[in-house]
């Protein structure tokens, strides 16, 4: 039997010891009419015969396509340091660190990852990371409500509609007035929100850089926010903070993020990692794990998990989030990753990126009847480009050519339905650019 | 055995009101202290803020524990205990003294009738 | 040890630069720019690993000893199941791409997991379908908590309450409070269950369920659990069961056969994907055939001529609760877990989890007091009050333990029993790592009698001793700026 030590010799001696006579007496709590007769799974296998299964079926997927996808999750390459550190057995097969002597390792770890966090976005306190980005985006808008005791929340029509539709999800069972509101040429729109914020308000959400990939300074949202009583939350990409403006630097209250891009691999959904920062002030509300430093009797300095009274094993019904999990090897992945990459390494690499973004939209811009579809705008690594075809069309036959031409922005806007989001990452070459710039004069 | 001053109120929550004319002091009794451990945080009340009675007005938290307390009687919220946010281990050391939480005025004097005498109280903890 | 940013070279670096290949320079406008580089660490890759590997060698898993918490499952993780789950044919899979037009048939593989997986727990559970979304156990709850609430506003059924007992773990409560219910526990009879008559009495018409976990937080399986489902049935309640425990009753009884309506698992326990020091898990969520219409989107299926594809559009939905299709990678793992197990392999994990448990039970059970005496599932529970009379606590012992290089068990749970130890080997520890376990803990409840103090001292040979945790939660310093 795969896995399991005792012989039969040894389970024999063992029911002798406690005095039962067949592993059935084992369960005769469990009344006959209640068991089930025999499961309709096929016997196990070999190791050998079930890689060959799943190899097989890996093999049924296309991986060889020059993708441009982005959307929230990008392909960005993974050094083999990180992949080698976060496999070794010691941190992926520990449980959460409750017992804080024999998992020093693992708490010192993150905590840094929360002083990283907070290095990258320039906030004061991180927690040990949460599920995703969304669920992350979700979590802030609760901890806003709790801070600021207010039920109404301004959400951006810009802030990626896969987070928007899980927080519709999430929160209907709640009384919150949800109010989203229309972005003007892939920016928040500030009159807009200026309309919508009244006392009411616990907070406005939106994205930086936008789904639509444009580069914002939210600092004016921010004081109208203020103004009114209400908090600034900001979602980020990480590493569009190797150069941008940080929510820091526009006084954002709560910042969230997905941290797939820092050496997660995309996985087809996951897993990834949702992480939250805030400002000090507010820690005490913010949901999930969260790391601090103590001293034993001795001196001796360490790490336990702290501020536990928000959770769920204590507070039960009134508990900041339910949260149990958090992703802890995700974020120790994260941290090994931003720990390689450095100071210069993570600026380097989102210069990069923008400049092969600036390369594609030069490039894409001669390709006759395409057309940038927010000009005058900044944008980092993700543009949307608009064509004279129907995106959907252009993108199922260069789907067929090899190629993930972009993601089709009508699946949520349906007025955009020539529209296309290109994601560019270190890993598109010049040569891939060219190629997809070639493939839309064929088809276009 | 925890002790329970003869000149205060209290209510089944543990929680204690000092009444000097139209002011109650607010804080937790030494029984709750000792079942919640050293306490960590205390989430005081907004100066201004105003409770019914028996509603939620602040939040006290330990290293295993965390409970509301509630407010023995209606009224204004006039003055909290600012003192707490350095150290909060004034609730452990000094419960019905410097370790108040908040000061109310009182809304309605008749609500104190309903509060628990010290004996009634000592029994309630006695019961457990 | 040093925080990693403190071994920080300037100018010292561990990834090369790799040209950009093309002649153009991106420009953004100056104010949108960030004023100083991130303050992150400048290091060599050599520095970077030798950090690591050293807060490895501070750290406990599973690989490195016994691990018996309780009701967390911390059975052996197969290296299979890495090695699978790093395919570059899943690894590299964007979750978008099957949302392109053309883009499903790309990915059948991938879909074929998901549905192959679907199908395997809908028989292991006795359920009608399963939705993989769910990012973890306690996500799981959330979004059976959801549904439960999503099926009684579609009947208009005005429901408040949903019941749960105070042996429960406390992702149960919280998860009923954030999909809108108020929460009324019910308490636990002397032997362990909950208390029927105080279940029946609470039982009425604004009740929206019961969340159960079976075998319970003491592991012990209630027999009366058809009997419950009935009662529960007969106001329109939904029975919810928490998956936690279901490594005691794979392969021989199934939760769908007991009477409940919905199921959430935790991969991470029962089906072996890592734990990894606290995440990523997955906790997908099984319904009967009246729950199905509530799932969250999306879910996959087959079209006549066998390709997959995913449905997005069931109008009664609860709606996304996570981005994608779920922690893809996590279940990638337990489907090749599954296969590997097959139909016996699966009776025999929940055979030998059940057996090691009870060994345990009754070879500690002259030392440490045990709050009910029957016999267990794949847990046990003591109570160290015989200890704690002489001033030894659950602590101390947990603390002893890891000095006699054994992780602790699970203390102060269930809350329900004072000074509370809970156990649970699972099926992949040997006898001779028990009588190990064993040996320790009765030399361990003699100290406690003879030499108190030496237990209270423990541990005594980590990097740190015991930590002062009310300091650290006053004066938090949560991160090295």
């Amino acid at each position: 039997m795969p896995f399991i030590a005792n012989t039969d010799a040894q389970r024999r001696e063992m029911l002798e010891a406690i005095g039962l006579s067949s592993p059935d007496d084992l369960f005769r709590d469990i009344p006959p009419e209640l068991r089930c007769r025999e499961l309709k799974l096929p016997g196990g296998l070999s190791e050998q015969e079930v890689h060959a299964h799943l190899a097989a079926l890996a093999d049924h997927n296309t991986t060889g396509l020059v993708s441009f996808l982005g959307g929230g999750i990008y392909d960005h390459f993974i050094p083999a340091a990180v992949e080698a550190i976060a496999s070794r057995s010691e941190f992926y097969t520990a449980y959460t660190p409750y017992q804080p002597e024999i998992s020093q390792g693992n708490l010192q770890a993150i905590f840094e990852f929360q002083s990283a966090i907070c290095r990258l976005t320039e906030m004061e306190v991180a927690n040990a990371s949460l599920y995703d980005g969304g669920t992350a985006l979700y979590e802030a808008i609760m901890m806003a409500l709790r801070v600021t005791g207010r039920n109404r929340v301004i959400v951006d029509d810009s802030v990626s509609p896969i987070y928007r539709t899980m927080i519709r999800s999430y929160t209907r069972n709640f009384g919150i007035e949800l109010v989203e509101t229309l972005s003007g040429q892939g920016l928040p729109d500030r009159e807009a929100i200026r309309r919508q914020l009244n006392d009411q308000t616990a907070a406005v959400v939106v994205q930086n850089p936008t789904f639509f990939g444009c580069v914002d300074d939210a600092t004016d949202i921010g004081e109208m926010a203020h103004a009114r009583g209400a908090l600034l939350i900001v979602s980020v990409y990480p590493i569009s903070l190797g150069l941008l403006k940080t929510p820091g630097a526009m006084a954002a209250d709560i910042v969230t993020g997905e941290g797939q891009s820092l050496g997660l691999p995309l996985s087809f959904g996951g897993p990834y990692l949702g992480f939250m920062a805030s400002r000090k002030a507010l820690v005490h509300r913010m949901p999930g794990r969260i790391v601090g430093r103590a001293a034993d009797s001795q001196g001796r300095k360490g790490f336990v998990l702290t501020l536990q009274a928000r959770e769920q094993h204590i507070r039960r019904e009134k508990a900041t989030s339910n949260i149990c999990t958090n992703e802890a090897l995700c974020a120790l992945t994260a941290l090994v990753y931003l720990s390689l990459l450095g100071k210069q390494g993570l600026r380097e690499l989102a210069q990069t990126c923008a400049d092969k973004a600036f390369y594609a939209q030069r490039r894409l811009l001669k390709v006759p009847g395409v057309t940038l579809r927010f000009p005058g705008r900044w944008y980092f690594n993700e543009l949307v480009v608009d064509l004279p075809l129907p995106a959907d069309k252009v993108i199922r036959k260069l789907l067929q050519r090899g190629m993930a031409a972009g993601f089709p922005l009508v699946r949520y806007w349906p007025e955009m339905d020539h529209s296309l989001l290109i994601a560019v990452t270190e890993k598109r070459t010049k040569k891939d650019i060219d190629l997809l710039a070639h493939l839309l004069e064929a088809i276009l | 055995m925890s002790t329970i001053p003869q000149e205060l109120f209290y209510t089944v929550d543990h929680e204690w009101i000092r009444v000097e004319g139209d002011v109650g002091t607010v804080g937790i009794t030494d029984y709750a202290q000792k079942a919640l451990g050293d306490i960590t945080f205390v989430d005081l009340p907004q100066v201004g803020q105003e409770v019914a009675r028996g509603n939620e007005a602040c939040a006290v938290e330990s290293c295993k524990a965390a409970v509301s307390v509630y407010a023995p009687a209606g009224g204004r919220i006039v003055e909290v205990n600012a003192a707490l946010a350095d150290d909060p281990g004034k609730i452990n050391l000094d419960c019905y003294g410097e370790g108040w939480l908040y000061k109310l005025a009182l809304a309605s004097k008749a609500e104190l009738s309903k509060l628990k005498t010290p004996e009634d109280y000592g029994q309630i903890v006695v019961n457990g | 040890m040093k925080l990693i940013f403190e071994k920080s070279m300037p100018g010292r670096r561990a990834v090369q630069r790799v040209p950009s290949g093309v002649r153009a320079s991106a420009r953004i406008k100056p104010k949108l720019l960030r004023e100083r580089p991130a303050e992150l660490p400048e290091l060599s890759e050599l520095d970077v690993v030798r950090h690591f590997t050293g807060l490895s060698r501070h750290n406990y898993g599973v690989d490195t000893g016994f691990y018996p918490l309780g009701s967390c499952t911390m059975k052996y993780n197969p290296k299979a199941n890495e090695r699978i789950a790093r395919l570059p044919g899943f690894a590299d899979l964007h979750p978008l791409l099957p949302q392109l037009p053309g883009g499903e048939m790309m990915v059948q593989g991938a879909l074929a997991v998901l549905h192959e997986m679907d199908r395997l727990l809908r028989e292991i559970c006795g359920m009608a379908a399963f939705t993989m979304q769910p990012l973890a156990g306690a996500h799981g709850e959330l979004a059976g908590a959801m549904i439960i609430a999503a099926y009684h506003r579609d009947k208009g059924n005005r429901k408040t309450t949903i019941l749960i007992p105070d042996s429960a773990h406390g992702t149960n409560p919280a998860s009923a409070a954030i999909a809108g219910y108020q929460v009324k526990s019910i308490p636990s009879s002397a032997d362990g269950e909950i208390d029927f008559d105080q279940l029946a009495e609470a039982l009425n018409d604004e009740v929206a369920g019961l969340m159960l976990t079976c075998p319970n937080t003491f592991g012990l399986f209630n027999p009366r659990i058809k009997e419950i489902a009935d009662e529960v049935h007969g106001v329109d309640g939904l029975m919810y069961y928490d998956g936690a425990n279901l490594n005691a009753l794979l392969g021989r009884c199934r939760p769908g056969d007991l009477g409940f309506d919905i199921v959430h698992l935790n991969l991470h326990k029962t089906f072996a994907t890592p734990h990894g020091g606290g995440g990523p898990g997955a906790g997908p969520v099984g319904v009967v055939e009246k729950l199905v219409p509530y799932l969250p989107i999306s879910l996959v299926r087959e079209r006549p001529d066998g390709s997959l594809y995913l449905d997005y559009d069931p109008p009664k939905s609860i709606g996304y609760i996570a981005p994608f299709y779920g922690n893809f990678a996590v279940i990638l793992r337990a489907y090749a877990y599954i296969l590997m197990l097959g139909r016996d392999g699966l009776l025999r994990a929940s055979e030998n989890a059940v057996l090691n448990a009870n060994y345990l039970l009754d070879r500690l059970k002259p030392y440490f007091d045990v709050p009910v005496g029957r016999p267990c599932m794949h847990e046990c529970v003591f109570s160290a009050s015989r200890q704690a009379k002489k001033g030894v606590r659950a602590m101390d012992i947990a603390k002893a333990l890891i000095d006699r290089g054994f992780h602790p068990p699970t203390v102060y749970f269930p809350l329900t029993v004072p000074e509370a130890i809970m156990i649970e080997p699972t099926e992949t520890e040997s006898k001779e790592t028990l009588d190990e376990f064993i040996a320790a803990l009765v030399e361990i409840a003699r100290l406690a009698e003879e030499d108190p103090e030496a237990i209270k001292s423990c541990p005594k040979t980590t990097p740190v001793g015991r930590l002062d945790e009310v300091a650290a939660a006053r004066k938090p310093d949560l991160a090295s700026l």
